[in-house]
């Protein structure tokens, strides 16, 4: 059965925070900050915006574009690595919110990687039969868990969330592929603690309650991960780099995405990116790139997508996938029973 | 080719310099003009060529041309 994403919404909140606005609160500069990782500007969350808060605008944005689209779906899954709180789950609180109150929900915890991981779970959901309309979500509020006094690290992070219906698509388009992976080994590289006060290789006095990062190896790891899970994507899928038309990276620095396109032999017109304008939005980042590149009509029908993520964990995610742009993007009961 | 041979392509690929400026002598930030993310892909660039993996520590201590052939010399 051929699953895909047939609807997008997303949301950034309104709150704009500049390189030059950093200036201000940092020993930093904009010169330093665009050089290092391309990023200009990052949106925030206002104080009373929360993971829960943001996910329902980005479900929200969905519904207007595709009035339907909320009809039928029967499971939701919210990556986050920002929850409101460990329990009840996001997916849970956006759901009772849009109207999905008693629908089956959880949230997935992978860090950047997971709204690639809430893809591939939705379809195996769904091609077991266990589900048939999924609402994806990746929403963030990193803003309120990241260290303002580390300047190397709270440049980088910006709020946002995506929403997608992951359902059954016509054969041919959808889903190809995924090449998923988790290594603790590199745990230390990239953490949040939460009710433990230990994480395995970190020092006891960096268990602050807030991201802790070493940018050095959490380059090396993405700049190597993202084009080796990309080939395993496009090698199981039976695909070769040059069958892509648009490379859709996790947007979290443009020199990881340039040092891992340039090894993977991906020309630079046929990656998306929008880091300059949102930092890197964790689990809310590839919806946002996904949604801008739809919207501006450079991915279409039929496009040979490849998204590629990597985040704390460390974990890593890839997924090839034939981008349905039928009919509006939305797949009514009808040709969704076909093909089912 | 010998190994200082090797090293000057892997530096003047990543940083982006001219082959007659990495000498053994060169510093790798204030010479060659790298960055800190620069020096990151030298440093990938160099355990791609040999084989060999950096650790972070041992990376902190290459900082010149030199430098970063003993080093790859007594791991070979």
């Amino acid at each position: 059965m051929a699953v895909g994403i047939t609807a997008l919404g997303t949301y950034a909140p309104q709150r704009v925070l500049t390189n030059q606005d950093l200036e201000k609160m940092l020993e930093t500069t904009d010169e330093w900050i665009v050089s290092r990782t391309g990023i200009r500007e990052r949106h925030i969350a206002a104080e009373n915006e929360f993971a829960s808060t943001m996910g329902v605008r980005a479900v929200q944005d969905l519904v207007r574009r595709h009035p339907d689209a909320l009809a039928g779906v029967d499971f939701i899954v919210c990556a986050t690595s920002s929850p409101d709180a460990l329990f009840p789950s996001t997916a849970a609180l956006i759901g009772g919110e849009v109207g999905l109150a008693g629908v089956a929900a959880y949230d997935l915890s992978c860090a950047c990687s997971g709204f690639v991981y809430a893809c591939a779970t939705a379809h195996g959901f769904i091609a077991a039969g266990i589900a048939r309309r999924v609402l994806v979500i990746g929403a963030e509020t990193l803003s309120k868990i990241v260290d303002w006094q580390d300047r190397g690290s709270c440049i980088l992070f910006g709020d946002g969330a995506g929403a997608a219906i992951v359902e059954a698509v016509p054969e041919g388009y959808g889903f190809q592929s995924f090449a998923l992976g988790a290594d603790s080994a590199g745990g230390p590289s990239l953490y949040m603690r939460a009710v433990a006060d230990r994480i395995p290789g970190v020092e006891k006095d960096l268990m602050a309650p807030k991201v802790g990062m070493n940018g050095r190896e959490v380059f090396k790891f993405a700049v190597r991960v993202l084009g080796d899970s990309g080939q395993q994507a496009l090698t199981k899928a039976g695909l070769a780099p040059a069958d892509v038309d648009w490379l859709i990276p996790h947007q979290a620095n443009v020199r990881i995405i340039d040092a891992a396109r340039e090894r993977f032999g991906i020309p630079e017109e046929k990656v998306v990116v929008n880091l300059e304008r949102y930092g890197n939005t964790s689990t809310a980042s590839i919806p946002l790139a996904l949604q801008e590149a739809v919207d501006a009509g450079r991915v279409k029908d039929g496009d040979q997508l490849l998204f590629v993520a990597f985040g704390g964990g460390l974990s890593w995610a890839a997924g090839c996938l034939k981008w349905y742009g039928g009919a509006g993007a939305m797949v009514t009961g009808a040709a969704a029973e076909v093909s089912a | 080719m010998e190994t200082f041979e090797q090293v000057k392509e892997v530096i003047v690929e990543k940083l982006g310099v001219d082959a007659d400026k990495v000498t053994p002598e060169a510093r790798f930030v204030e010479d060659l003009g790298a960055d800190s993310l620069e020096t990151v892909e030298l440093i990938m660039g160099l355990e791609d060529k040999f084989g060999i993996s950096i650790s972070d520590e041992d990376a902190e201590g290459i900082r010149t041309v030199q430098a970063a052939v003993d080093y790859i010399g007594s791991k070979q």
